[in-house]
């Protein structure tokens, strides 16, 4: 038997016709094959030619990763699939608006660790504040673990989006 | 009534078509003439649309699900694409199975399903479903349709998709209201999809690469399947071109059928899990493989790390997802199968040319290999005298036809399907008709009906089960109603013989329900459905009643009482490898090139299917 074939994390950016149907085709192809998904962010990014860029962060065997962006290319209304991990240099981003709920001390100490972070609050109470967060995973993640203590009561996230570095296009 | 100044709006409203009369006017500029259906509410307006014209024919089937067979049965046969026209809701959902067929053996299908209208949708209105979900997973594409100035685009879009790069079901569901809604008609021409675009011209360097190792092979095969079916007759005399000009072997799956001519001294047979000693023995031992349109089917790999272990491997296909998904390839083609084989015969002759050697030698070695294995004759069984065997009966059925060359053969599921892919010659392609992908038992008899109406005075037989073709037993009545001489020939061997050899061979001979208690007489059945029904339970009758069902210009069941015990071989169980094939009854599974083995079916192949 081979040796196990190595889990490697990709990142692949889908462009897409926007049209109804599109994002459960999408989902639809990787829970049907049982394909993992990490993070899946959608949005329209071309009005004008009703185009749409889904990043998706997956994880599987090289050959699995082939896989799902031959699946993918395969989907009628996909345009173009790119996997950044393997094209090049790349910035992936998330966004994160994080509460925290607390008096005193705590509430002081989140304010303090939010600007370490540079985490904006964007609304605040008495006892509350919800701060805006941008970063990579791990910046949120590691944000996210200091509040917990701080009275973190809620977070949500964008998931990944990501695109290459310098001057190349999809 | 109305202004002056409406009064031309108004006419030039009324000489617009409808959303029923785009749809068919767009089937006609499609080509279609021949649609499978059943009516029901959603899709009245199609049904007055096709009341009020004669350029396409509507063959009313008994079951949706039939529709859909039947459209593939005509799809595979002709090399065009099958058209199905059913209800909203149940019509659809009763679809969905022949979908899922035609997506697994991508075959080119329109199915148009009705919807409530589209101020209903989403209301669980009487009859609705929600189809675009529904079939998204059993279609290549599928649309929804809600906007009656897109209406002729999405036919004629769907049209291209279902027959270009893999072909596949197409779904457009289409809401009352869009069918009633007046709108402009537009051709063929006009749709424009840019995300679509198949890759049909292989890559030189890809072809030169493959190339080379076949003019090194020391041990080679052709390998090929569906796909080199589906790029068309030219692509099979290619076929035939490469193989005499390299004197390699060549196998064909279950779906690919016909590529080869049977009677070709370098065809092998089928390979796979019932494919011949030959075939599988030498897909194991080769040294380069060229796989042609075929996707490496578990059915065909067997136990993958032990799949052809010392061989390189070309893989030529139009999709380039079936490439490296399950079997690591060393030189992967993309491209239609016609223009890869173009390619590969101008390669190979131009290397010739250039003074390239192909190793005479070692592939005369390798012949001769091949021969010893062949000598096995692996499909040999114990003839009687007393009991119809299966295999006597097809091979009779083979014999009393073979003249001719018309004849096109569709099957059920099960060990009479295999048989048939084994005893049954074929010379050409698109005269086998078979479930691959899905296994879909009562896919025959509808399968049958849409070949008889694309071919009407050929010989259209329906090798059956008696378990299958319950299944689907309604589509007699269509059958009758058409006057399509269809011959159904039931091998009864009153057991659902697959299920029973697996539990023969897995599950201690424990026969869990797959005894068919209760048959129906079919012969009577056969008459009450307005056939001929012929039956025969001694050897000596079998070829009489083969001759007079080839006679009778009219539909026809035989019921041919076959031995109830008999198994299909050679088999590689589930999980094993092709050189641990089971030759014959007295095969212990687990044997190897040398059979008679005696390991057990082992653990993993026990969940496998
Ligand atoms: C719709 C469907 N249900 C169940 C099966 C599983 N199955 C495969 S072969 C078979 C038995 C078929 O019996 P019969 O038609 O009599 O053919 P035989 O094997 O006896 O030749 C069954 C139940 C299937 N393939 N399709
Ligand atoms: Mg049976």
């Amino acid at each position: 038997m081979p040796a196990q074939a190595p889990i490697e994390r990709h990142t692949i950016a889908v462009l897409v016709d926007n049209e109804p149907g599109i994002l459960a085709r999408v989902v639809g192809l990787f829970s049907g094959r049982g394909y993992n998904i990490e993070s899946l962010t959608v949005a329209e990014t071309d009005a004008e030619g009703h185009r749409s860029r889904i990043t998706i962060v997956t994880r599987g065997t090289p050959m699995v990763i082939e896989q799902i962006k031959a699946q993918l290319d395969r989907l009628v209304p996909v345009h173009k699939v790119s996997d950044l991990t393997m094209e090049g240099p790349h910035v992936e981003r998330e966004l994160a608006l994080v509460k925290v709920v607390s008096t005193g001390e705590k509430r002081v100490e989140s304010l303090r660790i939010a600007d370490i972070f540079r985490a904006k609050p964007i609304d605040s109470t008495i006892e509350s504040f919800t701060f805006e967060i941008t970063g990579s995973g791990e910046k949120i993640d590691a944000f996210v673990g200091l509040m917990k203590p701080l009275g973190l009561a809620e977070v949500s996230r964008t998931g990944v989006v990501a695109i290459a570095r310098g001057e190349r296009g999809m | 009534m109305s202004t002056a100044a409406a009064a031309p709006q108004l006419a030039q409203d009324t000489a617009l078509p409808n959303g029923a009369e785009i749809v068919l006017k767009a089937l006609v500029d499609q080509g279609v003439d021949v649609i499978f259906g059943y009516p029901g509410g959603a899709v009245l307006p199609i049904y007055d649309a096709i009341f009020q014209q004669n350029s396409i024919k509507h063959v009313l089937v008994r079951q949706e699900g039939g529709a859909v067979h039947a459209a593939e049965g005509y799809a595979r046969s002709t090399g065009k694409v099958g058209v199905v026209l059913v209800t909203s809701g149940p019509g659809a959902t009763n679809a969905v199975t022949g979908l899922v067929d035609a997506l697994m053996d991508s075959i080119p299908i329109v199915c148009l399903t009705g919807q409530v209208p589209t101020h209903l949708i989403g209301n669980d209105a009487f009859q609705e479903a929600d189809t675009t979900g529904i079939t998204r997973p059993a279609t290549k594409h599928n649309y929804l349709v809600k906007d009656i100035g897109k209406l002729a685009q999405v036919v004629h879009e769907a049209f291209h998709v279902a027959r270009s790069g893999r072909p596949g079901p197409v779904v457009i569901d289409l809401p009352k209201d869009i069918l009633l809604a007046k709108g402009e008609y537009k051709g063929p021409e006009t749709f424009k999809r840019v995300s679509y675009a198949p890759r049909l011209d292989p890559d030189p360097k890809a072809i030169a690469a493959a190339v080379d190792l076949m003019i090194k092979a020391e041990r080679p095969i052709l390998y090929t399947g569906g796909g080199l079916i589906n790029s068309g007759p030219r692509a099979s005399e290619l076929l035939i071109k490469l193989a005499h000009m390299t004197g390699f072997p060549v196998t064909n799956t279950l779906m690919g059928l016909g590529a080869m001519p049977a009677s070709d001294p370098l065809f092998l047979g089928m390979l796979g899990m019932h494919g011949t000693y030959e075939a599988n023995l030498a897909m194991h031992g080769c040294d380069v493989m060229v796989n042609l349109g075929a996707r490496f089917d578990d059915r065909v790999t067997g136990r993958l790390n032990a799949f052809s272990p010392g061989s390189k491997k070309i893989h030529a296909d139009i999709d380039p997802s079936s490439i490296n998904k399950n079997v690591r390839v060393d030189v992967p083609i993309v491209g239609d199968a016609t223009r890869v084989l173009e390619a590969m015969v101008a390669e190979w002759e131009k290397r010739l040319a250039a003074g390239a050697k192909p190793d005479k030698k070692a592939l005369a070695a390798w012949w001769a290999r091949i021969e010893t294995w062949r000598k096995r004759d692996c499909l040999a069984y114990r003839k009687s005298d007393a009991i119809i065997k299966p295999q006597y009966a097809l091979e009779r059925l083979q014999a009393l036809t073979a003249h001719r060359d018309d004849v096109f053969i569709t099957t059920e599921v099960g060990q009479h399907q295999m048989w048939a892919a084994q005893f049954l010659k074929f010379q050409k392609p698109n005269r086998w008709m078979t479930s691959g992908g899905l296994g879909t038992m009562g896919y025959g008899l509808p399968a049958a009906m849409g070949v008889q109406m694309a071919h009407p005075d050929a010989l259209v037989v329906d090798v059956a089960g008696e378990a299958s073709i319950l299944m689907n037993i309604q589509e007699l009545s269509t059958i009758v109603q058409y006057r399509l001489p269809v011959k159904t020939f039931i091998l009864n061997n009153q057991y659902m013989g697959m299920v029973r050899q697996w539990q023969e061979l897995l599950h201690g001979s424990r026969y869990s329900e797959s005894y068919m208690d209760s048959l129906p007489d079919f012969v009577k059945l056969a008459e009450a459905f307005g056939c001929v029904g012929l039956r025969a339970t001694k050897v000596s009758e079998v070829d009489d009643v083969i001759r007079e069902m080839i006679a009778v210009k009219r539909p026809v069941v035989v019921d041919m009482a076959v031995d109830q015990k008999e198994n299909c071989f050679p088999m590689i169980p589930s999980g094993a490898a092709h050189n641990e094939m089971i030759l014959g009854p007295n095969d212990k599974p687990g044997g190897g090139e040398k059979p008679g083995g005696t390991g057990p079916i082992s653990e993993e192949g026990m969940v496998l299917v």
